[in-house]
This record gives structure tokens, sequence and C-alpha cells, in this order.
């Protein structure tokens, strides 16, 4: 069924606050929400008889091997049995009931006890029901597996359940920080196009708005423009006065991005201003908008969900040529951890994006392939539909991704020698 | 190489502490006063308990071996069974080997566990690995959504209908109110048993067990022994027990029983129909069919028409849960792995007052239990004997 | 630089009798001081170079405490911000021209030269008109024709009404006046500074806009000429003033020491008038 455009909230009322589903997991268990952090539905597949096991643990059922291995699944499966929950001890579900859940065996072998779609018919007589099974994060952040009908219907991700799955921006507010640049300007456009219902957009010293393209967005109809300076603690605390209480998704585009190592430019100044926006400014947003987030996480089905933060893949490896950059986005990305903890008591999905060089002015002289800021804009709206939070988009950000978890230090020598 | 029989073994002095619904008591309390009526109905001093079994949800942070300094118990034999619904049938295995072998002369069988208003929810989140990572996180709040899908599969396969559970259910309800102890007053119609507010589909109201407070126990010992202290006994004729059957089923379709029943049977030198009551394991009526079909009592996928064909009152066609069931009393946590057992004793001894099954010589008590993750992994049975 | 001076009472007792007539006059209000100052703010727009380039940092400010847990008896705050941020002067040695002088950086400017009187030029009608308006000789000349000439030692204030088009953040766009080919704000043209400097020996050249040079400076010859003539002959600028309005022609005296900043090349400041 289509999401209605939720009514105005009686304001004298009081707000609904979050509580989240179980989160607790074994260590094993959290290869799952590992995956599925990335987007990936992942299960153990025994490396000796070839079996995928479910729950996951540390040996193998069938033949005892400790060599359990994750391994992405194509989630093809019958659904044997549902029930429809009426009661529940825990108060997340308690406050969603009736709630679908299914009995699911994989094709590729193990029984899954699986969230239901709304849109996944039960099984009539003796015939399962084909589905499809997918890893997501729930409220929690920890992986839950969800069975999707085999083809999509019409209004899919409007579903009670997967909403709860995920941010999607469908009518809901959201904060773009930065709209001075391509990339702000492509997140404000992706945003309305995902058909979120406001879109403010933050610009700092508008007086700099010539050639900026901020006009081409004006526009919009879904779009504010307001003053936002990140490097301005009274610009950021005035702005979460004024909308905070309003907004659903904060997407901190906000950066400063210079080509300079340690011994191509003397001095601190360009160092401080990129740590003073990629860091300081980050700081500076997440302690005056994550009160308010926090507060009206379960607010309706339009209730504030998630917050994006602009990294970059040099947030992992330092790239040398804009060393002080990726210096600042490392730190930028530290801290992005520690809001992810800190916004996780109140069910707010913190999505860390790390994408490769931005096709834009600072990264001019850089070869191909580059991430156009229009390819950036549609991952991270993706990301925040699928419910991932952890986002490499681009041929460059994925493939220094797996040269950095696969060994981080031969990565760091490729990236000295120049073979990154 | 045959098994063993257990000849010479006896079962004697039922007790059971009666089920409230909720107590400020810890599980201490309801095991003492288990003991303390073991003492009292045998003329025992507890000094004379030299073998000691303890099965509770609520003992923590103790197990078996607290139990022991807790009451003043110093037995020479000791095992702690947190086995749930199947602890009874594998307290009388173990207690009956450490009889024969003479490593314990009296061996006190005890399950008991207490029930706060936040017992239920505290034990649903750590109740097994499994549990925790991969049904917990479902919001099911313990097994009523592994036992729907049970029940919704067994439905769609068997064409069991929900007025077959209800049979179940109301015939075990009569027992109650035969027996006198229940925690309803009235009887079960079918009307009020298929209107009943839904719980987890197809599983409504009166399919599910209402957790509470309470402790059952029983004495384990030679029959001889029985004999030379004037107690009222049974003999265990058979016993079975299995772990993780048929772990390739997708869902639970066959229960453990079906891969043992026949050495059962053959220990027992009887059959099915030889029974005069059985005793199963009811956390949910569709395992209540399943015993029937896995248990030999018919074949697989005619529970329906077996439960159609019969009546499981205290005095029908096939006593079943002759006191109630747990569907009736409520599941005193591991208690009710022992319910069974202590019903079937006083049974088979005379003891069983307004409700006794006519004529009973031989009982089947089934257990069943620890769902850790889709399916209970525990199974097994025993078949008693009247002594005489 | 010769500095001159009005000649003084040969008596010290008359000295400190016009100073303490200086006092109860300022005390009573028959001598006013107007404040030139803006407000040291955030919003407040500075100077933008090229990104290549090392920028002048905003006015940023940070509470420490505010009779809160983090000091609950009072309230400070730390700021930060460039020798060259909202209402500032301009040293000697900000410029090329003048960076070898002697006494040039503000620690070492003799202390006498902060306090100087002031000729107010009104360009107001031709920047109203001209966001480039350049400030003439021609200009200079007819202020002379009506107010007499422009005595040595003197600040040249050329007053634009510029400050009028800041009085909150959203008007940055129209104080900083940018359009792609860059800033358009009034200033003085190349002939007019050198006139100022050689001809009439100014002390220094002060602006209501963003800089001593005119917002399209680089394209005058030679490139910021107020910044190189001024500063390369020792002498000082002031920017972002406000209220010139309310200064006469002539007759007023500025106070404007800037921070003493060790080897600094300026610094924000409070800039008084005395007004009779």
């Amino acid at each position: 069924m289509p999401l209605l455009k939720p009514r105005r909230k009686n304001p004298v009322l009081r707000t609904r606050q979050i509580n989240l589903p179980p989160s607790a997991r074994s260590r094993v268990a959290l290869g799952l929400t590992a995956a599925a952090a990335m987007g990936r539905f992942e299960l153990q597949q025994c490396v000796d008889c070839k079996s995928v096991v479910y729950p996951p643990r540390e040996a193998c059922p069938r033949c005892a091997s400790s060599r359990l291995r994750w391994r992405e699944q194509d989630g093809a499966g019958a659904l044997l049995a549902g029930t429809t929950l009426h009661h529940s001890n825990d108060l997340f579900f308690r406050e969603r009931l009736p709630w679908r859940l299914g009995l699911v065996k994989l094709d590729a072998g193990p029984t899954l006890m699986v969230h239901l779609h709304g849109a996944v018919v039960a099984p009539q007589d003796r015939v399962p029901a084909r589905v499809h099974i997918a890893a997501r994060l729930d409220r929690a952040g920890q992986a839950v597996l969800i069975a999707l009908p085999e083809k999509d219907s019409p209004n899919m991700a409007d579903d009670p359940m997967l909403r709860e799955m995920s941010s999607d921006p469908k009518q809901r507010k959201v904060l773009v920080t930065d709209g001075m640049t391509p990339v702000g300007q492509a997140l404000v456009r992706e945003f309305a196009r995902a058909g979120a219902e406001l879109i403010w957009v933050g610009h700092a010293q508008p007086w700099k708005q010539h050639g900026s393209g901020l006009e081409t967005i004006a526009g919009l109809p879904q779009v504010t423009l307001l003053p936002l300076d990140l490097t301005d603690g009274r610009s950021v605390q005035a702005l979460a006065g004024e909308i905070g209480a309003k907004v659903d998704i904060v997407v901190n585009n906000a950066e400063v991005h210079r080509g300079f190592g340690i011994s191509a430019r003397r001095g601190t100044d360009v160092a401080k201003l990129e740590m003073e926006v990629n860091y300081f400014g980050a700081l500076r947003l997440a302690q005056a908008f994550g009160p308010a987030l926090a507060g009206r996480s379960a607010d309706g089905a339009a209730n504030a969900c998630a917050w994006v933060n602009l990294l970059s893949i040099y947030a992992l490896a330092n790239f040398p040529p804009h060393g002080t950059y990726s210096a600042s986005k490392a730190a930028a990305h530290s801290l992005a951890q520690c809001q992810r903890a800190e916004l996780r008591g109140a069910g707010i999905r913190v999505v860390n994006v790390f994408p490769g060089p931005i096709d834009d002015e600072w990264n001019q002289n850089l070869p191909p392939p580059k991430l156009a800021p229009a390819a950036l804009a549609a991952a991270v709206v993706k990301a925040l539909r699928d419910g991932i939070e952890d986002v490499y988009p681009g041929d460059v950000a994925h493939e220094w991704f797996e040269r950095w978890r696969d060994d981080p230090k031969v990565l760091e020598r490729e990236i000295a020698a120049g073979g990154a | 190489m045959a098994r063993r029989g257990y000849d010479g073994v006896a079962l004697a002095v039922p007790v059971t502490v009666p089920y409230t619904r909720y107590s400020i008591r810890g599980a201490h309390w309801f095991l003492g006063q288990a003991v303390h009526e073991l003492c009292v109905a045998s003329g025992l001093r507890k000094e004379q308990f030299d073998g000691l079994t303890v099965s509770s949800f609520t003992l923590a942070p103790d197990t078996a071996v607290g139990v022991t300094q807790h009451l003043g118990l110093s037995p020479r034999w000791l095992d702690h069974i947190p086995t749930g619904g199947a602890s009874g049938v594998m307290a009388v295995r173990r207690a009956a080997r450490a009889v024969q072998a003479g490593d314990a002369d009296i061996v006190a069988c005890v399950a008991g566990d207490t029930n706060h208003v936040d017992s239920f929810r505290q034990m649903l989140g750590s109740f097994s690995q499994f549990a925790r990572d991969a049904t917990h996180p479902y919001g099911s709040g313990g097994p009523n959504a592994v036992f729907a899908f049970i029940t919704d599969h067994t439905m769609r396969t068997s064409g069991a209908t929900r007025e077959d559970f209800g049979r179940l259910c109301m015939d075990q309800r009569h027992n109650a109110l035969a027996s006198g102890g229940t925690l309803f007053k009235r009887a079960l119609t079918m009307d009020e048993y298929l209107a009943a507010r839904p719980i987890a589909t197809p599983l409504h109201l009166f399919d599910c067990v209402m957790p509470c407070a309470g402790a059952e126990a029983f004495l384990v010992m030679s029959a001889q022994r029985a004999r030379d202290l004037g107690l009222p006994h049974v003999l265990l004729r058979g016993a079975i027990e299995r772990h993780n059957a048929y772990a390739d089923d997708p869902v639970m379709m066959r229960g453990g029983w079906r891969m043992d029943r026949d050495e059962l049977y053959a220990m027992a030198d009887a059959g099915p129909g030889d029974m005069d009551f059985v005793q199963t394991y009811d956390d949910y009526p569709v395992i209540v069919m399943v015993q029937f079909e896995d248990l030999g009592f018919c074949e697989k996928g005619e529970g329906p028409a077996f439960v159609r064909a019969h009546r499981f009152t205290w005095d029908g066609s096939l006593p079943n849960n002759t006191s109630g069931g747990q569907l009736s009393a409520g599941q005193a946590g591991a208690a009710g792995g022992f319910l069974g057992m202590t019903e079937a004793i006083r049974q088979l001894t005379g003891q069983a007052a307004d409700h006794s099954v006519p004529g009973a010589r031989l009982g089947l008590v089934s257990g069943y239990g620890m769902v850790t993750y889709d399916r209970c992994l525990c199974t097994g049975a025993v078949i008693l004997g009247a002594s005489q | 630089m010769a500095t001159s001076r009005k000649a003084a009472a040969s008596e010290p007792m008359a000295a400190a009798q016009l100073l303490s007539l200086l006092a109860g006059a300022l005390s009573s209000g028959r001598v006013r001081v107007v404040d030139l100052t803006q407000t040291l703010a955030p919003e407040f727009p500075q100077i933008a170079l090229p990104p290549e380039m090392g920028q002048c940092w905003p006015f940023r400010i940070e509470e420490v405490s505010r009779y809160d847990e983090r000091g609950p008896g009072w309230y400070w705050n730390n700021f930060s911000c460039g020798e060259h941020t909202g209402t500032h002067f301009d040293a000697p040695i900000h410029w090329i021209s003048g960076k070898d002088l002697p006494h040039g950086s503000v620690d070492t400017i003799p202390a006498q030269h902060f306090i100087a009187p002031a000729c107010v030029v009104d360009c107001s009608a031709q920047a109203a008109a001209d966001p480039d308006y350049l400030l003439t000789v021609a200009d200079l000349e007819a202020f002379e024709a009506v107010h007499g000439r422009i005595a040595a030692g003197s600040w040249l204030l050329m007053r634009t009404d510029w400050s009028k088009r800041w009085t909150q953040e959203s008007d940055a766009l129209a104080y900083q006046n940018f359009d792609d080919t860059g800033q358009h704000t009034p200033g003085p043209s190349s002939e007019a500074v050198r006139w100022l400097v050689e001809q009439r020996q100014v002390l220094g050249f002060g602006s209501e806009a963003i800089g001593t040079d005119a917002g399209q400076g680089a394209h005058l010859r030679p490139p910021y000429p107020c910044h190189t003539f001024m500063h390369g002959s020792g002498r000082y600028g002031l920017q972002c003033l406000t209220n010139l309005d309310q200064l006469p022609p002539t007759g007023s005296v500025l106070i404007c020491p800037p921070l003493k900043i060790q080897r600094g090349s300026g610094s924000p400041l409070r800039v008084l008038a005395l007004v009779a």
C-alpha cells in the first residue's frame, strides 16, 4: 500500500520515543551485520565441505571443520511457514503489531527466521512461496534477515517493515549542509527526485555565490536556502534552533579540499581550514543537530532516521598528494564512528560515504576514473533506501576498499609507490 | 550392543509445590519446598538423599552444586540437568543408572522455578546463542513464533485444523478441573477456544502455556529399597532420549522420539496400544499431536484423524495429560518437564484421587525441550509400570 | 616621515589645561565620541583571496563557559581572527612596498601616530551610482576648494556610505558585492593616492569597504595603488569603517591604536572619532 502523506502532528501530544529491537549478538553473528552494513547478504560457508550454515557459528555442523568463511548469498529461497505476531514482550515490536514473520528454507541449505515484507504471500496448501532473502540493519543497527517477494511490486519501499530497515527519503525532510558545490547541488536534485518533502540547503559566505551553481537548485519547490557556516558555532546552533526539530535526515557534504601534503605548502593554515570544516565542522553539526534527531527517531512514519557523512576513501588510507585533506577525512571518519555509537541508542543510522576522487575542480589533475557528482548523489540516496551504512561509491572507492580490507599495509606501500 | 534394561529401578514420592502466577521468592525457595515435601511424604531425612538432580531456569548464578550447600545436602552423585521440558525424562535415565550401579542409593530429582514479573522477558534474550542471534531479534518474544511456524506448516501438510487442537486443549482442561490443580475455573468450550485472541497466528491464547512459579520432584531408588521403605512406587520399564534429531528437516516435522521409539517399546516389552495413559509434553497442542505420531500411536500425517477418533479425558479412550498438563496448570519453568512424571507416578500408585485412570498399569511420559533456534532439541520418553 | 604638528603652548601649564579642558568637554558632551567601528561578529565578511592563496581568517568566537558546568561563576570566550578581519588597521609592513621601512609594524609605529586629525571626503552619491567609483584628484581639489587644504599628518577618509550596506548577515552579498568578474567596491584612483602621499603627506587612507583599494584594484596601475603607495611610503590604512556620515569634513580627531602584536602587519581595532 503506498505511503500516505502523514497528517500534521498534534503539537501538544508527547513525542513517542524509540525502543530498539533486541541488539545483543555473539561476535560470530556480527559477521552478518558487517556484510549488511555494506548492503550484502552473506552467510558462512564451510571451506571443506561447502555447506552453507545458519545461525552463525564457530564450527561446521556437517563436518566439524572450523574453516567457515563469509560468502555472499543470492537469497533465493522458499517460504515454508508464516505467522503474524499479535503479541510481543519486546517493546519495539509491541509498538508495531501486528508484525509478520516467516520461516524460509534457503536454496543454499539453511532454515532462516525472517521478517516478511507485506507483499510476500503466505504459503498456500503444501506449496511454499518463492521469496528473495536480503540482510538489512534493523533500528538497533544489527543485521536481520528479511523476505521480499521474488518480483518487485508497486510501492515496495513503503512497506512499514522495510521503512524501519531503511532511511528512505520519501516524504522526509532533509538538510544538505552545502549547496554551493556540484556535489551539493546533485544531492539536492537526487533528494527531490526521491520524494523528499522539504530540502533545506545550507550555504556559507553567500557573497561568493557567483559561479557556484547555487541558483540552479534554488528554485526547486522543495528547496529552502539557509545560511550555514560549519566554521561558526553560532551559525550552526542558530540553524539547529530554527529547523533542527524538523530535520529527518542530515547530509553533511560540506568540505574543504586542497591538494597538499606536508612539504608542498608551508604553514598550517590550509590544513587548519580543512580540519576546521571537515572535522570540527562535523563536530559542531553533530553536537547541534544530534539531540533533535535523536528525540524524533520514533516520531511517526516520517521520523528522523539518518545522518550522512561525506567522507573520502582517503580516510582509510592517506593519499599523500592530498595528504592533509586525507588526514582531515580520517579524523572525520573516526568522529563519525563515535557519532554512530552515540546515536545508536536513538536508532539513528549514521551513513558514512567514502568516495574516491570526485570529478570536480580540486581533482582536476587526477586521471580518471573519477566519480561524477550525480553518481555520488545517486549512491547516497540508494544507501539510504537500502539501509546501507558504509558506502564505497564508484570504481576507485570500491577497489581501494577491497585492497585496504585485504591488507592495509600493502595498500599503504602501493599508494606511496604510486601503485594505486 | 543392546542397551541394558532398567530392571529393579523404581520411582516414588511424587511431589508438587503448588503453582503461583508470580512469586517474590527465588528458585531456591521452590526447590527447598520440594525437598522438604519429599521428606515429609517419604518419611526420610534429607541426609538420606545421596543423589541429587536439579533442573531450573531461574537458579542463576547457582547450578546444582550451589543447591547442595544452600539446602544442606551432601550427595555423592550430582547432576545438573538444565533441559527444561526434557529434564524429567533425562533425570530419570541418569538417576536410574546411578542407582543400578550403586553410585547412589536414593536420588532426589527436583525441578522448580520462580516467576517474577520480568522473569520470562529476562530469560528470552539469553536463552541460547542461536536464540540471541537468530530468533530473539525478530520480536517473537519466546518460542511462540517458532511453534506458530510448526503449527502453520503442520496444518497445511497434514490437514490438521484449529478444532483438532481445540479438542486436545478442551480434554486437558477437563482433566485439570477433575484433578483440582488448575489456574482455570471452568471448562473450555470449542467456541471459547476458537474465539480467543490471536498470539502468533495460527496460535491463539489457549494454545499457549502461562509461565508461573512452582516445583515438582520425585525419588529414584531400587525397587527393593522402595519396598523396604514401604513406599508406593512404580517401575521403570524403558527410557529413551535424543538431541538434535532430524537436523536436516527444514522445519520440525519429525520429533526425535521417532528414531528411538522401537527401542523404548522393546525395553518395556509393550506397544503403544498397551499404554493406559500418556503424559505428552504440551507446550503447544501441535507438539502433542506430533508426539502421538512419532511415539507410534498413529502414522505420520494421521495425527488429525487420530485426534478426531479419540477422547483424551482421564476417562476417555486415550487419557492424555490426566491432570490437565501445562496448558491448564501453567508452566513452572523446568518443572514442566516433571509434571507428567509426577502425575504418571500418582496414576500408577493409586494417588490420582478423582481422576484415576481405571486399571492403569502402564503409562508413557514424554519429554520435549530447549528451543535454541527453530525447534526443541531434546526429546525423550519413559514407560512406567505399576509395581503391583 | 615628518609629522606636522600645531605648535603646542610653550608652557607645560597650558598643555595640562588643554587636557583637562578636553576631559571636561568629553564629559559634558561638548566633544562627542563617534564610534567608527563595525562590531566584530562571525557574520561580518572578510577579504577573500583566490583559493590558491592563504586566506584571512573570519572572526570566530566560542564560549569557554557561561555561568555553567564549564565555569559556574563566569562568562568568557575564546576568539580567533586574522590581523585584517573586521574594522582594522594596516601597517606599512603589510605590503611588499613597505617591508623594509623602519617602524613599519604595529608594535613599532610611534604611539603618537595613533591619534590624528581626519578629513572626510564625501563620495556617497558617486558610489551609490557606481560601486566601482574611484576617488580622483579632481575630487580632492574640489574638497579643498570648500574646506581648505588637507593638512599633512591627517587621515584621508573616503566616505561612500558603503557601511550602510551592512546591518545584518543577510547583507554580506551587498557589502561584498561580488559578481563573476570579482569584487566591486569603491576606492581611490592611483593618481589620487600619489597626490595624497606626495602633495599632502597624509598619515593614511581610510575606507568603509572591505579594503583601502577599490574592489577592482588589481586592474589599476600599479595594482592596488593605495597599498602600494601608502605603505611604500610608511603610511597606514583603515578599512570597514562606519558612521563616516556623522563626521564633519574636517576637524575630527581619530583615535585608532591597533593591538601591539609582535611584528604585526595590522589588527582589528576600535576606531573612535572625537567630534566637536
